[in-house]
């Protein structure tokens, strides 16, 4: 009996992969197809991929939205549209944080990782927040492509791309042309995926104390800087009016 | 007087119309453009019926701008490429184009076209040679801009002393730089090739830019059969909305979203996002292979698979070398040929499935260095046992004779003058 041989294939995992993996397009991961997904460098069913990503949101620590430029700014009614479809994903993952990227220009002299993710170093961001799962949604393929590349190299996140566009090899799970449509399977799969038994992380034992060990520690935070700042402390903890004229 | 004006027809010293004193049918003419009709791309490429004719290189990229619904171009003037725009200055004319305009000389040209495309607009360009040269400062920035545009490159000599004729080292210069580079083989091709280059290159996942290239006078002044669509189809409209970076616009708010911060503040960025950033122009690169393969058959043509002795070559190398694996036919050998569409990406795979049989493999080339054997010899390196011999080339305006190429393929050069006899005067 002939044995086939199987060539072998590039696995893209949550990392930290090292100083500068290579991209995972130039290691022979193809984009998928209408109707597919990628999960993990392979092409798999659009609802398999949906799934995979589903069970990582609601698995892994502080899962985290990114929603880029094209939902968190106005341009159109689809826009509009597409933002309150994001807000609905949010909404089926217990304590899910959202974080902007809203634009993609180098943010200095620093970040605030809990503020924004931005494109120049979003591990930063990652980091900051001990985020293991995360979506980007709403960012132009570009920029997706070089933050999944330095996430994949530097964290240990499991990244989700949900994109209108054709797809990201570098995420480690992703769903091309993804309209308003595609992103109501995406909460779908997350009900689905909770109706079949899944405790979701933050309603585990860990992650209930995680939480409350973060809410004290920013609590702790904020009356620090309202203590040894006290003439600023009012714009410093509340930010500015930008509207104030 | 106007009257007067419309009755007067012009001709070169060959007897071809110039038709830049044929103006002034103009409101005829751009009723013509403005009748054209969007079809799909598969339409215009595969399924249009297609009438023959002879024309020059230059009026096959003519005809092809006249279908690929561009909104602008702008070039400098340098032989042999100034034809070829002159012609297409006759497409803006009769209404084809919006706009059109010489710019400063080709640094200036390259940024301009480049403002053009982070604009959001179909833009076209052209150079040749030294041309070539000076503007790649500027080239080498489009394809971190994510800038899809054309650029059609008309190869000619680039070094000193000045000359003007076909020589292609040009190229090396270019396959570096992350642009997309097509070379194209003859007429048909210079009419093919820019439609389709359009076409990947404003897929959203490769955005970026391409250029076609050809070997000056050889294909750009000299006629052939080009099969050709009707002249009131086009392609449809760019959609800059659906590109991989946002457009520049300073219209809709947030305009903030512009692409220069980035870009443009080095030391404001890291250098990790550089580097993630280099590799998606290479991995974009790669996006476009099954474009390639959907629009233009495949990186490569391979004639007659699996023959002992292989020819790799592009450009006008191709057409001199079906005629010499003809004339071997006439003896009765049978020799391959692979046809080189795309330079960047490299056919690597289909190299070395195309040569997998071959004992012998010669890369003729238009140009002193051989960069094409230097691509062959590194894609194939450890997989062939073949004899990569890199020859026969000709520059510096040279033809390539077929009987240079037979040549090769019967002996190796130069053997008949190696020797190990020390020399006795």
């Amino acid at each position: 009996m002939a044995t086939a041989t199987v060539s072998p294939r590039y696995q893209v995992l949550p990392g930290p992969e090292g100083l500068l993996p290579p991209s995972a397009c130039a290691m022979g991961v193809e984009l998928p197809q209408d109707g597919e997904g990628l999960v993990e460098g392979v092409i798999v069913s659009e609802d398999k991929a949906f799934k995979a990503a589903a069970r990582a949101m609601l698995t892994r620590r502080n899962p985290t939205l990114f929603p880029g430029p094209l939902v968190v700014w106005g341009w159109n009614k689809h826009t509009e549209e597409k933002a309150s479809v994001v807000l609905e994903i949010a909404a089926e993952i217990p304590s899910v944080k959202i974080i902007p990227m809203p634009d993609y220009r180098p943010i200095y002299p620093k970040i605030d990782p809990e503020a924004v993710i931005n494109p120049c170093h979003p591990n930063l961001t990652i980091w900051h927040n001990k985020i293991e799962a995360c979506i980007f949604v709403g960012l132009h393929c570009h920029f997706a492509n070089v933050t999944l590349k330095m996430v994949r190299a530097g964290t240990n996140c499991y990244t989700i791309a949900l994109c209108a566009e054709a797809g990201h090899e570098d995420a480690m799970a992703s769903v091309p042309r993804c309209g308003t449509e595609k992103l109501h399977k995406m909460v779908e799969a997350l009900r689905q995926v909770k109706k079949e038994g899944l405790t979701p992380w933050a309603l585990t034992a860990d992650g209930k104390r995680e939480l409350a060990a973060e809410r004290a520690q920013k609590k702790k935070q904020r009356e620090a800087i309202a203590a040894a700042a006290p003439q600023f402390a009012h714009e410093l903890v509340a930010g500015l009016d930008e509207n104030e004229e | 007087m106007a009257e007067g004006l419309d009755t007067e027809v012009k001709t070169n010293p060959q007897g071809d119309v110039i038709t830049a004193t044929e103006a002034p049918k103009a409101k005829e003419k751009e009723n013509k453009a403005a009748k054209q009709r969007v079809v799909t791309p598969e339409y215009l490429f595969f399924e249009a019926p297609r009438t023959k004719t002879f024309i020059t290189g230059s009026e096959a990229a003519k005809e092809a701008i006249r279908r690929a619904n561009v909104d602008i171009a702008i070039s400098y003037p340098i032989t042999p490429q100034s034809e070829t725009m002159q012609q297409v200055g006759y497409l803006y004319a009769e209404g084809y184009l919006k706009d059109y305009y010489r710019g400063e000389e080709e640094y200036g040209v390259m940024s301009a076209i480049a403002g053009a495309s982070r604009a959001g607009v179909r833009a076209l360009t052209a150079t040749a040679g030294p041309g070539l040269m000076r503007g790649m400062e500027v080239i080498t920035s489009w394809p971190g801009g994510r800038m899809p545009l054309l650029l059609l490159v008309m190869c000619r000599v680039i070094n000193a002393p000045l000359a003007i004729q076909p020589d292609n080292v040009e190229l090396s210069y270019l396959l570096n730089s992350g642009v997309i580079v097509f070379h194209a083989e003859n007429q048909q091709d210079f009419y093919d090739f820019p439609l389709k280059a359009y076409m990947i290159s404003e897929k959203c996942e490769v955005t970026l830019p391409v250029a076609v290239a050809v070997d000056g006078f050889f294909v750009t002044h000299a006629r052939g059969w080009v099969e050709l669509p009707p002249e009131d189809i086009k392609l449809p409209p760019r959609e800059c909305y659906h590109e991989a970076v946002p457009m520049m616009d300073n219209e809709n708010p947030p305009a903030r979203l512009s692409r220069d911060a980035p870009i443009q503040k080095s030391n404001f960025i890291s250098y990790q996002m550089h580097a993630s950033w280099q590799q998606e122009i290479w991995a974009a690169q790669d996006r476009a292979r099954p474009w390639i393969k959907k629009y233009m058959g495949g990186l490569v043509e391979v004639v007659n698979p699996g023959a002992e002795t292989m020819i790799v070559a592009s450009g006008s190398a191709v057409s001199q070398s079906r005629e010499a694996v003809r004339q071997a036919g006439e003896r009765g050998d049978t020799i391959g040929l692979v046809k080189i569409r795309s330079l960047r990406p490299f056919p690597t795979q289909e190299l070395i499935e195309a040569c997998r049989h071959a004992k012998r493999i010669i890369v003729p080339e238009f140009n002193c260095i051989g960069w094409m054997a230097k691509e062959v010899r590194s894609a194939l390196f450890g997989q062939t046992k073949a004899e990569i011999i890199p020859g026969p080339r000709v520059f510096g305006g040279m033809s390539m004779p077929t009987e240079l190429i037979l040549e090769y393929l019967y002996k190796t050069p130069n053997e008949a003058r190696m020797t190990t006899k020390p020399l006795t005067v």
